[in-house]
């Protein structure tokens, strides 16, 4: 493994989060979204990325987090995976930033606010923490319906 | 030449090329003989080609290939090892091979060559393992047999010499292709006859080193000018270009990119257009429209790279029925029409095998024996026509038969037998859903398994393949008079024509494929149109019961078009037909048709059936594409049976929707009856003048669409007093509400007071009030309400109607 690591890092309800780089296809402003009906609330709805239809998920909902203020519109987090690209709409784009392996830990017990499974771990960075955010878990769609999720302490 | 030109053209490409390679693998392999990969290759094209063969009838080309592919089976496994020897031979094979496409090429036919040499040869190579010294001396000889014919040919050919002779006609080839026969040619055109032909090939054949024109000329059969004139004949009728010169290959996967390629400009052309039309700029307008021409061409010509006669599957067909028909010993015509209908090449591969399974099904279970034909005053000949056109954007195909049509009540026993569905439903069940029950899994009326019914490729895939590629089937059957099964697809997968409506604010694409037609109820009419409350609404359309579904209640969105229609604005229904079913789809808007480009949803959105997949509009929002049948499910419109069929599939659907949901049509029966009896059992609803109420015995009847009608009296049937209205005749006002049951092309009245509502509700049978005429009761909108046996009532006034049936 490196011995450090880039993020891609955002803001949630004023948590710190981030991706791993390599995992990020590209950071897009608020597009206009098509709801989906009779589909877990997870997925906010569908943009259009260049003539490429991407799947939305709202991480605040996805994350048990209070809903964004109406006036305050979301970005476009857009990652790849296994299943091609997917949006993740977060509240506020950071900077792409380097964190050292050594400053990893598991999530603390303490964590509040957040589902601690959707969390690998977090980077102590002076000052603040940044919350490694599990892509795969956050993007399963059908957990979010069965509530596995929620299953953990 | 014949219709299996296509196919044999796409063959001989094919073959060309992988002969080729054969040939630098086979010499490269004796290089190295321990490359499997290598002869795994060369295993795999002779393999190929050899089925190829056997399917388009050349047979000789087959059994050379046959023994080839038997030789190289051997060496894969090691029993024989690769000398030189060997790989002569199995070179020899492939020149054989390759003499023999061309002649198919130039004439269509394998010609009469003989083979037998070569094929000894490689017989004999792969019995006796090659000893290490023996080898050489030994099978010089009959390798050296079979080598002359090619190498002799050759240098003929290039000296253009032209000798051509019956026992070894195939000379003179090169891979372009081989002229006709010198002697065919001066038979037709100098009068020589085909004994003096078959005297001069006797002397060559004898040793005679001379030419055949010369040997002809010198007995004087021909003058030396008619010679040259066939020679130049001859030269002239060998093709200016070859099929694999004319033609390249392309990867699939390279015309799908383009494909996809020009659906991403069709999408930014139909956002310039909508730009430009904004835009008061007259260039820029002129300029948008040219792209828009270009693009539609441009579309089209992509379309066409991928299009291809649905007449290149056909051609396979007439040996298909002559093996199967053989095989029955039924005697079976066909004809073709259409054949020059286009498809897209993937579809033409999806719709190969059940198209094959249709038409073997149709000798094997449609046609009768020729006796029988012969008893029932039909022609001998069994007939089987093939039928392929354009139809609103769609290819309708249809494969019909003249023979006995499809027995009901076999179909009927068969079902119930097969627990598909219960006797109960057997009975209620109209003949067009008794004729589609062909289709569903693991049922056959077959009742011997012939090689046909055992190939394990039931009617149920023939469907399923078909449904797959947005199509669908349907069958229809006169007893006596033959079987029609019309299989429906789209032109091309990837570019469909959508109605574009809106709902709830959001727009939603309706493929037009399971389009029917548009309603609009205005005014007044939206109120009286929709006869409903709480559960299901339905409309009556020309007299037909039509299910209604909103768009918002079954996407659960917000009601706005509910609230639209109460206050009496218009209502648009859009008419949807799933699984052959129509209902009405009510949205809030009905904008425009519009070409769109079919995307695929995420893995997140892959468990809503209610949606085909997505597109992207004009002005470059997304929007979803409506899946007709998965709407029709999650309402629940289309019938139990069907519901059941779907359930085995999925049974999460089914958990969903409960056990036994079903959609009742509510009526008020004499006072104070209330009762109910399943939506799927109402053909139609009607309203009759009292006055057109006749007596024919002791019976009631009216005259329905040229049919007399029974009438029966529900509150008579079941012992109730009799409603103000009047069930009776003459007594009550106002027309007279029938329920129209009907029963294998006949049709009872049922007589009831007042229609009070359709309902959706999980019925829970007590059958504590059971009573003849009545199933039992069941708790529905909250109220007590008696389940009416229709069937059983019906037997009960009119013991005829339901004879056979009861028979059973």
């Amino acid at each position: 493994m490196a011995q450090s690591e880039q993020f891609c890092t955002f803001f949630i309800e004023g948590h710190f989060f981030g991706v791993p780089v390599r995992q990020v296809q590209e950071v897009i402003r608020y597009q206009e979204m098509t709801r989906v009906p009779l589909v877990p609330q997870v997925v906010r709805g569908l943009i259009n990325l260049r003539g490429q239809i991407v799947t939305a998920i709202d991480l605040r909902r996805r994350l048990g987090m209070g809903e964004r203020p109406v006036d305050q519109l979301p970005m476009n987090v857009v990652v790849r995976t296994d299943d091609g690209a997917l949006s993740l709409l977060v509240d506020e784009i950071g900077d792409v930033i380097e964190v050292e392996e050594k400053t990893f830990e598991a999530p603390p017990e303490t964590l509040k606010g957040v589902k601690r499974e959707m969390i690998h771990g977090v980077h102590k960075l002076p000052g603040r923490l940044l919350l490694v955010l599990d892509t795969e878990r956050a993007v399963n769609v059908a957990e979010a319906v069965t509530g596995a999720g929620e299953r953990d302490p | 030449m014949n219709d299996s030109d296509g196919i044999v053209k796409e063959f001989l490409v094919e073959s060309y090329e992988n002969l080729d390679r054969l040939d630098r693998e086979l010499v490269g392999l004796e290089k190295n003989p321990e490359d499997r990969d290598a002869l795994g290759s060369v295993f795999r094209t002779i393999h190929t080609i050899k089925g190829t063969c056997g399917f388009l009838g050349f047979n000789k080309l087959e059994a050379v290939a046959h023994v080839g592919e038997n030789l190289l089976s051997r060496l894969r496994d090691r029993q024989v090892t690769l000398d030189p020897e060997v790989t002569t031979a199995l070179l020899c094979m492939v020149d054989a091979v390759r003499q023999m496409l061309s002649q198919i090429e130039t004439a269509g036919e394998e010609g009469e060559r003989d083979d037998s040499a070569l094929i000894a040869t490689l017989t004999r190579l792969q019995q006796a393992p090659a000893a290490p010294g023996e080898a050489p001396t030994e099978f010089a000889g009959p390798i050296a047999s079979a080598m002359p014919v090619e190498s002799v040919e050759r240098v003929e050919a290039e000296e253009k010499k032209v000798s051509v002779s019956a026992p070894a006609p195939a000379k003179a080839s090169s891979a372009v292709g081989l002229p006709r026969n010198i002697g065919e040619i001066l038979m037709q055109q100098a009068g020589v006859t085909s004994t003096e032909i078959l005297l001069a090939v006797k002397r060559q054949n004898e040793g005679d080193p001379r030419h055949l024109g010369e040997i002809l000329v010198e007995h004087g059969a021909t003058g030396p000018s008619d010679v040259v004139d066939a020679l130049r004949v001859q030269q002239s009728s060998r093709p200016p270009t070859a099929a694999s010169d004319s033609t390249i290959r392309v990867d699939v996967g390279l015309l799908d990119k383009v494909m996809n390629l020009v659906g991403e400009l069709v999408l930014a052309r139909n956002q310039v257009l909508q730009f430009a039309n904004r835009m008061k700029d007259t260039a820029f307008l002129a300029a948008s429209q040219r792209l828009n021409l270009i693009t539609t061409e441009l579309q089209e010509g992509v379309m066409k790279t991928r299009m291809q006669p649905i007449g290149n599957i056909w051609s396979q067909f007439p040996r298909t029925v002559r093996d199967v028909a053989l095989g029955c010993g039924k005697e079976v015509s066909i004809e073709m029409e259409g054949k020059e209908t286009e498809l897209d090449k993937t579809i033409i591969e999806a719709i190969k095998d059940p198209l094959t399974h249709l038409v073997r099904n149709s000798v094997d279970h449609g046609i009768e024996l020729p006796e029988d034909r012969v008893k029932a005053g039909k022609a001998r000949v069994g007939r089987l026509t093939l039928r392929a056109f354009h139809e609103g954007g769609q290819v309708n195909i249809e494969i019909s038969d003249d023979g006995a049509g499809l027995n009901t009540e076999r179909l009927r026993k068969k079902a119930v037998e097969r627990g598909v569905i219960t006797a109960e439903q057997a009975i209620r069940m109209t003949e067009r859903e008794i004729f589609n029950l062909i289709f569903l899994p693991g049922f056959s009326t077959a009742e011997r398994v012939t090689n046909v019914s055992g190939r394990g490729v039931g009617m149920d895939v023939v469907k399923t393949n078909v449904e797959k590629i947005g199509g669908t089937v349907d069958v229809q059957s006169t007893a006596g008079r033959g079987t029609t099964v019309r299989v429906k697809i789209p032109l091309t997968l990837a570019i469909i024509p959508a109605l574009v409506v809106t709902c709830s604010g959001d727009r939603y694409a309706i493929p037009q494929v399971s389009l029917l037609e548009l309603v609009r109820l205005a005014h007044d009419q939206a109120r009286t149109g929709i006869e409903m409350v709480q559960g299901a609404p339905v409309h009556r359309l020309r007299g037909r019961l039509l299910p209604l579904v909103y768009l918002s209640r079954v996407l659960e969105l917000a009601g706005v078009a509910e609230a639209g229609s109460d206050e009496g604005n218009a209502v648009n229904i859009v008419v949807l037909q799933a699984e052959g079913r129509p209902f009405g789809l009510v949205v809030d808007e009905i904008n425009d048709t519009e070409e769109i480009v079919v995307k695929p949803l995420g893995k997140q959105l892959k468990g809503v059936n209610a949606f085909a997949g997505a597109t992207i509009m004009g002005d470059g929002k997304v929007a979803l594409i409506l899946d007709a049948l998965g709407l029709a499910q999650k309402a629940n419109v289309i019938s139990e049976l069907q519901d059941r069929a779907v359930a085995a599939k999925e049974p999460s659907a089914a958990g969903k929707t409960g056990g036994n949901r079903q959609t009742l049509l509510l009526f008020q029966t004499g006072e104070r009856g209330r009762m109910a009896i399943p939506l799927a059992l109402v053909a139609r609803l009607e309203e009759f003048a009292r006055s057109k109420v006749e007596s024919a015995g002791r019976r009631q009847v009216v005259q329905y669409r040229g049919q007399i009608m029974p009438l029966i009296r529900i509150a008579e049937a079941v012992d109730l007093p009799e409603g103000d209205a009047g069930e009776k005749s003459g007594d009550g006002e106002g027309p007279l509400q029938v329920v129209v049951y009907a029963e294998r092309g006949r049709s009872v009245g049922l007589v009831v007071e007042r229609i009070l509502d359709i309902v959706e509700e999980d019925v829970v049978l007590d059958r504590m009030a059971e009573r003849p005429g009545i199933l039992g009761s069941a708790v529905v909108q909250q109220r007590v309400t008696d389940m009416l046996d229709v069937p059983g009532v019906v037997r009960a006034a009119d013991p005829g109607f339901s004879k056979a049936a009861i028979a059973e």
